[in-house]
């Protein structure tokens, strides 16, 4: 609980300085893609993110958004520019939680760490471990049609983290939840995210959410998606009601701009 | 704050106001564990529609438009069973050929199965192949018939052989449709998760496209026993053994409608109680499992 409250202060008082400081995990540089010969996808976009941060990128429809994750994982490869990306890839996480229906909650977290090589007896123990962790520890012999599409999804992030890459991707992961549930899964993300010291790169629509999760966000335009504005977030925008409607409102305003220029 | 923002997510409650929040709404929005039992429905309409039926056929005899000999009764049909019985031909027939059937099965699955992974995952063979495959699917395998007793004479090879050209392209086949059915997003994930070609075959592929397979076993197994029946009829004597196949043309050559009749029920109801006993539980617990149960008429 000390080393919470401390990386609590840190990002109020010294973010800037503090995030500089560390080594960076994404790099993006003047990175452009297309998909045959229409119109890029994606324009020049140029991206630093550093280890532990927790990034949202914010975006209307059609921005690219998911292409973009799809890059950093390696899933697709950029038309143009360079980018720099953890050597042994990303774990992702999707909208629907992708979980294998065949196998239990236990049994799909298992798979992940099966699929890294983790051995038979090790592997038990530390997918339990990782239910846990994501409070499931009551469900873990539940087959995916037997829970609720808040628990699916915490299953996926127990499955994500048993990846054990240091880069975490989250495309749109609660948007199919109802709002109770995702509220809860904000708070379940942070708590995981500071107690295992992830970069996440979270992708949303929903600037309200960006602002809850991220410590940074970054606005991308549409059609090409280019990085077009980025703001830094304080812990003061997740408990002071005032200063979190302005940064909300801000952000909402600078995205709708964008949504206006293709009027 | 802007009129136009709806109000913003601020964090509230402490982790264990939320941890007990989460496992009020777990269990909420979870279904209880569901109990099975028994399902007389289950045994008792089938068992009623087939009284009905054997009604119809007694009333129908009993109006006596037809000789009696040429058109029996169940009564008639039941006698001659009982003989059969009694001297011991029936079993002897249901042995053989279910023993056949079983061997004759287990081989397609064994030859058929590595060939349909094989084709659905390297995309030249199936293209080279996919239709012949298909084609032999339709093909009926009696046409096999004349030329495997002129390879392989009055033999039990004959019979395996015909059995063969029917199960193994229906196997391959509903392998292949079930491994084209599987979703791509799972195929993606075993990808993200660091997936080797041979792992995502046995991890991911394998399992995903089971269902189908149970289906092309359930419709492999259907076209070697049809096959095997066929082949019993045509090709009787020799060293083959007596099949209900051949206990059927017997029954021809006396003109014995009874023995005829006989044939055809123990074959019904080997077929019926394979579904029954095999494929039905099998495809019952694989479809439970994955939560594609509900609301069919199973």
């Amino acid at each position: 609980m000390t080393q919470l409250l401390t990386a609590d202060a840190v990002t109020t008082t010294n973010a800037g300085a503090e995030s500089a400081r560390r080594a960076p995990v994404v790099v993006l540089e003047h990175l452009g893609k297309s998909f045959g010969s229409g119109a890029p996808v994606l324009d020049d976009i140029n991206a630093t993110i550093r280890q532990g941060e927790f990034v949202a990128l914010l975006g209307a429809s059609g921005c690219g958004k998911s292409t973009l994750l799809n890059i950093i994982s390696g899933l697709d490869g950029p038309s143009t520019g360079a980018l720099e990306v953890p050597e042994d890839g990303a774990a992702f996480m999707f909208q629907d939680s992708s979980l294998f229906p065949w196998l239990t909650a236990r049994g799909n977290v298992e798979l992940a760490l099966k699929l890294r090589g983790v051995g038979r007896a090790a592997r038990k123990a530390r997918a339990v471990e990782l239910l846990d962790l994501v409070n499931l520890g009551h469900s873990i012999d539940k087959r995916p049609h037997e829970l609720s599409g808040g628990m699916r999804q915490r299953v996926a992030l127990a499955r994500a983290l048993a990846q054990d890459k240091p880069l975490l991707l989250m495309d749109e992961p609660f948007a199919a939840l109802d709002a109770i549930t995702r509220d809860l899964l904000h708070n379940e993300l942070e708590r995981v995210w500071k107690e295992t010291g992830r970069t996440i790169i979270f992708v949303t629509h929903n600037v309200r959410e960006a602002v809850r999760l991220g410590q940074r966000v970054l606005l991308l335009s549409s059609k090409p998606g280019r990085v077009v504005a980025q703001w830094e977030v304080s812990e003061e925008h997740r408990t002071d009601a005032a200063a979190a409607g302005k940064l909300t409102g801000d952000i909402t305003t600078r995205l709708r701009e964008e949504i206006r220029r293709h009027a | 704050m802007p009129e136009t923002v709806t109000s913003p997510l601020l964090k509230s409650g402490s982790d264990d106001e939320l941890r007990s929040l989460e496992a009020g709404l777990d269990s909420l929005q979870s279904d209880a564990v569901e109990r099975h039992r028994i399902d007389w429905s289950r045994i008792l309409l089938p068992l009623a529609a087939f009284i009905v039926l054997l009604l119809a056929w007694q009333f129908y005899v009993s109006l006596g438009l037809r000789r009696r000999d040429l058109v029996p009764g169940p009564l008639d049909v039941l006698g001659s069973l009982g003989a059969l019985w009694h001297e011991g031909t029936v079993q002897e027939a249901v042995w053989t050929s279910l023993q056949r059937g079983i061997i004759g099965f287990t081989v397609s699955i064994v030859v058929g199965t590595p060939i349909g992974l094989l084709l659905s995952q390297v995309r030249l063979l199936r293209r080279a192949f996919g239709p012949l495959i298909s084609g032999l699917q339709v093909l009926p395998s009696v046409a096999w018939v004349p030329a495997a007793i002129i390879w392989f004479g009055l033999t039990d090879a004959t019979v395996y052989f015909v059995m063969f050209m029917g199960a193994i392209p229906s196997i391959i086949n509903g392998l292949i449709a079930g491994v084209d059915q599987i979703p791509p997003q799972y195929r993606r994930v075993g990808q993200i998760l660091g997936a080797s070609r041979w792992e995502m075959a046995l991890n991911v592929v394998l399992p995903a496209a089971l269902p189908g397979y149970v289906g092309g076993l359930k419709q492999g197994w259907a076209f070697s026993w049809r096959s095997l029946m066929a082949a019993e009829i045509i090709a009787m004597g020799g060293s083959l053994g007596f099949g209900l196949g051949s206990l059927l043309e017997q029954g021809r050559q006396l003109s014995d409608m009874g023995i005829v009749m006989s044939a055809i029920l123990v074959i019904l109801f080997v077929g019926i109680a394979v579904e029954l006993l095999v494929f039905a539980p099998v495809e019952k617990r694989l479809l439970r499992r994955r939560g594609l149960l509900a609301g069919s008429t199973r």
